[in-house]
Parts: C-alpha cells; sequence; structure tokens
C-alpha cells in the first residue's frame, strides 16, 4: 500500500462519501447494503490505487465500483432482492439532457432529506447524518456524543429500521414542504457545529472533528441549495464563528471571551467569505435565524477592537432575531447586547425578567451573564453567588475555568 | 403501496365533559375528513371509552387473568382508529394532520406485511 494512495483513499472519505454512498443507495434501495458496498469499494481503493496510480475521480471510481458489488450482490442472491426493504424514491428517471452532476447533487440531497426527517428523533438525526454523510464509523459517531458503541449501534440500527419500516421516502421533498425540511437539515448542521464549537463537557472546549464535519456538511449544502438564504446562512455563521477558534482558549487551556482575544489572528479569508455570504443570506425578507446570527458574528468580526464592538447594531440584530426565533436562549444574549448598549444595570434587570424561564432553569450562561453584569456594578457579593451558581452548572473544564478564574478576581 | 394505522389518543375527561354540541362537532369533522381521504381510508372506527374495557393476560401459571379496564391506564388512551393507505411516511402524516382530535393527538403505526 503507497503512502499516496492512504491519502487519496482517506482524503475520498472526507469529501465524497455521501456522494458514493447517496449513488449506491439507488441501486440497492437499502442502506445497509448500500453501506457495505460502499465499505467495500474504499477498501479495494487502498489495493487499487496502490498498484495503479490514483484515479483522475476518486468519486466516480468509487461509485463505479460500490454499485458494481451491489449489482453483483442483488444478481447473485435474488432472495435478498425479493426481501429488501424498498426505500422509495421519486420514480422519474432524469432526461437525457440533465447532467449527471445535477442528478449526482440529487442524489445526495434525497440521502441528507432523509437522514435529517423529522419522524426521527433529533439525535437519531444527528446520528444518521454523521454515519451516512460524513462517513465516521459507528465508534467514532459514539465518541462524538460521548455515548458507548454499543448504544449509538442500537440507536443508528433502530433509526435505519424505522426509515425501512415506516418507510420514510428516499427523495428531495416537494416544493411547499421544503422549507421546512430545509431547516429540519440545517437545525442538525447547525446542532452539530455547537456541540462541536464548546462542548457540553470534557476537558477540551472544542471538538475539532465535529466543527469540521459541520464545515463540510454546511459547504455541501450550500452547494447544493445554492437558492436558499438559511443555507448561505448557515454556512457564514459557522466560517465566522470559527475563524475566530484559534483564538478562543489560551496556551494554559482557558477560555478567552471576545474582549481578551487576539483579534490579529482571526482567520481573515474564512471571515471574508463569511461577510459576502451573510450579505447574500440577510437579502431574503424577512432574514432567517442562521443569516440573523451569522450578521451578529460579522459585526464582531469587523471590529477592529472590543472597544469598536457596534453594540446598537448587535442589539438592533437580536430584535430581529427574537422576533424570528422567540427562544429564551436568545433572549438572553439581547439581554447582554441590551447590557452594553444602554449599562449593566440595564442588561441585569432585562436577565432577572428571565429568570423564570423553564427553558434557562440549570442553564450556566444566565447566571455566568448575571455575574459579569453584577461584578461590573461592584456588587461583589452577589457576583461572586452568581458566579459559584455558575460553576454549579457548567460542566466543561475550560468554561469551568474561566469562572473560576473570574471569581478568584472579585474583590474581597 | 402500504398500511399504517392512525391511533386516536384523546382525554377521555374531556370528552366525557363536553356537551352535544361538541359531540357533533366533532362528528362532522370526522364526516368530512372521510370524505376528503375516500380512497385511502381502508377502514375506521370510534371506540367506547375504556371504562368499557376488559384486558385479559396469562399469569405466571398459564391462567388467564381477566381484569376490568383499560391494558394500560394512561390520562390519554386510544378512543378510535383509521387504517389507512399511504405511499410512504410523508403521505400517511399528510393524513394523519388531518384526524379530528381535539382533546389529544393522534399516533401513526406502519403495518407489518408479512409475505
Amino acid at each position: 500500500m503507497s503512502p499516496e494512495a492512504a491519502a487519496a483513499v482517506a482524503d475520498a472519505h472526507r469529501r465524497e462519501w455521501a456522494f458514493v454512498l447517496s449513488a449506491a443507495v439507488r441501486v440497492t434501495r437499502d442502506i445497509d447494503l448500500a453501506e457495505e458496498c460502499v465499505q467495500d469499494a474504499y477498501a479495494r481503493a487502498l489495493t487499487a490505487w496502490s498498484a495503479q496510480g490514483v484515479p483522475a475521480s476518486p468519486g466516480a471510481w468509487l461509485t463505479t465500483v460500490a454499485r458494481n458489488r451491489a449489482l453483483d450482490l442483488l444478481r447473485r442472491d435474488a432472495t435478498m432482492r425479493r426481501s429488501l426493504p424498498l426505500l422509495l424514491e421519486d420514480q422519474v428517471e432524469p432526461g437525457p439532457d440533465e447532467a449527471p452532476a445535477a442528478r449526482a447533487g440529487d442524489d445526495r440531497l434525497r440521502l441528507i432529506f432523509t437522514c435529517c426527517h423529522p419522524a426521527m428523533a433529533l439525535q437519531a438525526q444527528v446520528a444518521l447524518t454523521l454515519r451516512l454523510l460524513c462517513g465516521l464509523t459507528t465508534a467514532e459517531v459514539a465518541r462524538a456524543f460521548l455515548v458507548s458503541e454499543p448504544t449509538m449501534a442500537a440507536r443508528l440500527t433502530r433509526a435505519k429500521k424505522k426509515i425501512a419500516a415506516a418507510r420514510i421516502p428516499y427523495r428531495v421533498p416537494p416544493p411547499e414542504a421544503l422549507p421546512g425540511r430545509i431547516d429540519a437539515v440545517l437545525t442538525v448542521v447547525h446542532l452539530l457545529f455547537t456541540t462541536g464549537h464548546t462542548a457540553p463537557a470534557g476537558e477540551s472546549v472544542v471538538r475539532r472533528d465535529l466543527v469540521e464535519r459541520s464545515l463540510d456538511l454546511a459547504r455541501m449544502l450550500r452547494a447544493l441549495l445554492p437558492d436558499d438564504a438559511d443555507a448561505a446562512g448557515l454556512l457564514a455563521l459557522i466560517l465566522l464563528t470559527d475563524a475566530r477558534a484559534a483564538t478562543r482558549v489560551a496556551g494554559d487551556g482557558r477560555l478567552l471571551t471576545l474582549d481578551e482575544q487576539d483579534r490579529t489572528r482571526w482567520d481573515r479569508p474564512a471571515i471574508a467569505e463569511g461577510v459576502a455570504l451573510v450579505r447574500e443570506a440577510l437579502r431574503r425578507r424577512p432574514p432567517g435565524r442562521f443569516a440573523l446570527m451569522a450578521a451578529i458574528a460579522a459585526v464582531h468580526s469587523e471590529a477592529p477592537t472590543w472597544d469598536d464592538t457596534d453594540w446598537r447594531e448587535v442589539l438592533a440584530l437580536y430584535d430581529l432575531l427574537v422576533c424570528v426565533w422567540p427562544s429564551p436562549v436568545v433572549a438572553l444574549n439581547r439581554a447582554v447586547a441590551l447590557g452594553f448598549v444602554h449599562g449593566p444595570a440595564r442588561g441585569l434587570r432585562e436577565l432577572d425578567s428571565l429568570a423564570g424561564e423553564p427553558q434557562l432553569a440549570g442553564y450556566g450562561y444566565l447566571a455566568a451573564s448575571r455575574a459579569d453584569f453584577l461584578r461590573r456594578l461592584g456588587r461583589t457579593a452577589e457576583a461572586r453567588t452568581a458566579y459559584e451558581e455558575a460553576l454549579l452548572l457548567t460542566e466543561n473544564a475550560a468554561e469551568r475555568r474561566f469562572l473560576a478564574e473570574r471569581l478568584r478576581g472579585l474583590r474581597p | 403501496m402500504a398500511k399504517y394505522l392512525v391511533l386516536i389518543y384523546e382525554d377521555e375527561a374531556s370528552y366525557a365533559a363536553a356537551t352535544q354540541e361538541d359531540h357533533d362537532r366533532v362528528y362532522k369533522e370526522h364526516v368530512v375528513f372521510a370524505e376528503h381521504n375516500g380512497p385511502k381510508l381502508l377502514g375506521g372506527d370510534a371506540l367506547h371509552p375504556t371504562g368499557t374495557a376488559t384486558s385479559i393476560r396469562k399469569d405466571s401459571s398459564g391462567e388467564f387473568l381477566v381484569t376490568d379496564g383499560a391494558f394500560v391506564e394512561t390520562k390519554e388512551a386510544i378512543c378510535g382508529y383509521y387504517l389507512i393507505d399511504a405511499a410512504d411516511l410523508d403521505e400517511a402524516i399528510a393524513v394523519a394532520k388531518q384526524v379530528p382530535a381535539p382533546y389529544g393527538g393522534v399516533e401513526v403505526r406502519p403495518v407489518q406485511i408479512f409475505d
């Protein structure tokens, strides 16, 4: 096995898995069988590419091998063919004028909409997406969600069984259902990103693997849905937020807030790409939630220093965001922005009006934000209580170090 | 095509407290639903409340145990069902969304087919 071949296979695994699998499903009309054939194709690629060199189009090579393997298995085993729980799909075959690339895009979209079907639990949708679209092994998906491998295997099996038994269709939804279904897909990718960006538990604050997968998926969605403002918005949000990744954590693992970060080290090309996408996403009226969140991230990215932050602009964007997405977490962030525009006392009042929200009960960021306003108001004793509460509610080690340091920094 | 059972789960107490006009309205809604979805409906019935139910299971010695009441006591109980024909889950959900269930909701279950 040559190193070049191994690298090319790894690269094709990352880039082409969804493409190859979705093409194989078209032949097998069964997800498990298609997965088997695709795995087999990647295994063969290692030997074949070592011997004959890497083909010009690795994705096409893998697709042909996987499809041939599927056809071969189905021909040899007529009983298997009959017993396959058929996944449904549009019976319309593409016309001769239709470019193969368009059909490939459709195939991947079919797979995406099947993985993110709202009839499955969100957790199952995320797991299926990582397994089928990103090609992660069951063990890798299990690690991503900090559950045991048997637990994740059972979750994936159950989800795939439901797709087959309940006949979740393998197709791009009709136009009238499309906006809602696209939103479901974007929600899955966004959840993947937020889980990676600030890991709910564990030693490190960022899970690079999850962040990169979510970025790959957002790019794929943007390419497959070029006219969709929300897809543009989500890609922009991920690019702009992740552009600050290198400066979020200090050398000692301590979390750095926006005002402490070295802005010269932010990823400028990613910011430029994100800002251009935000402009496009904001053109839709009213703008969607991802476009608005991305626009807020863009305001921070474009401020040369923390003191230059245009908080009025941030607050105006949060005012819009609360309307399209009335979630208590958004209201909390809006209250923080309000505090920066109109002073900590006003921000604190707004935060306290959210204290009764059941969704925020046990949410560490509410206590942490209160603590910050109280600290700036010089109400040290109350700030101490609030930091202690936030520490009780936070499980991520880097975030805990940050809170503990702020707590120690309070004047006695 | 595939078959799905749409189970109607509703709060029996709310039904018991409803007026005759409420009952008439829900009945009419079911008639309208049936008219709209005629060819897809393979069957369907309203059930008497769980107070009329009898549950039967075998105990550890293999004796039948016949008891008064529903198999599982829940606030929302099955009070009716439709058996429908649909191409896939999306179509089944679209039909199920139209099933009147003012005091609860519905559950869609694919029917197993043995060849």
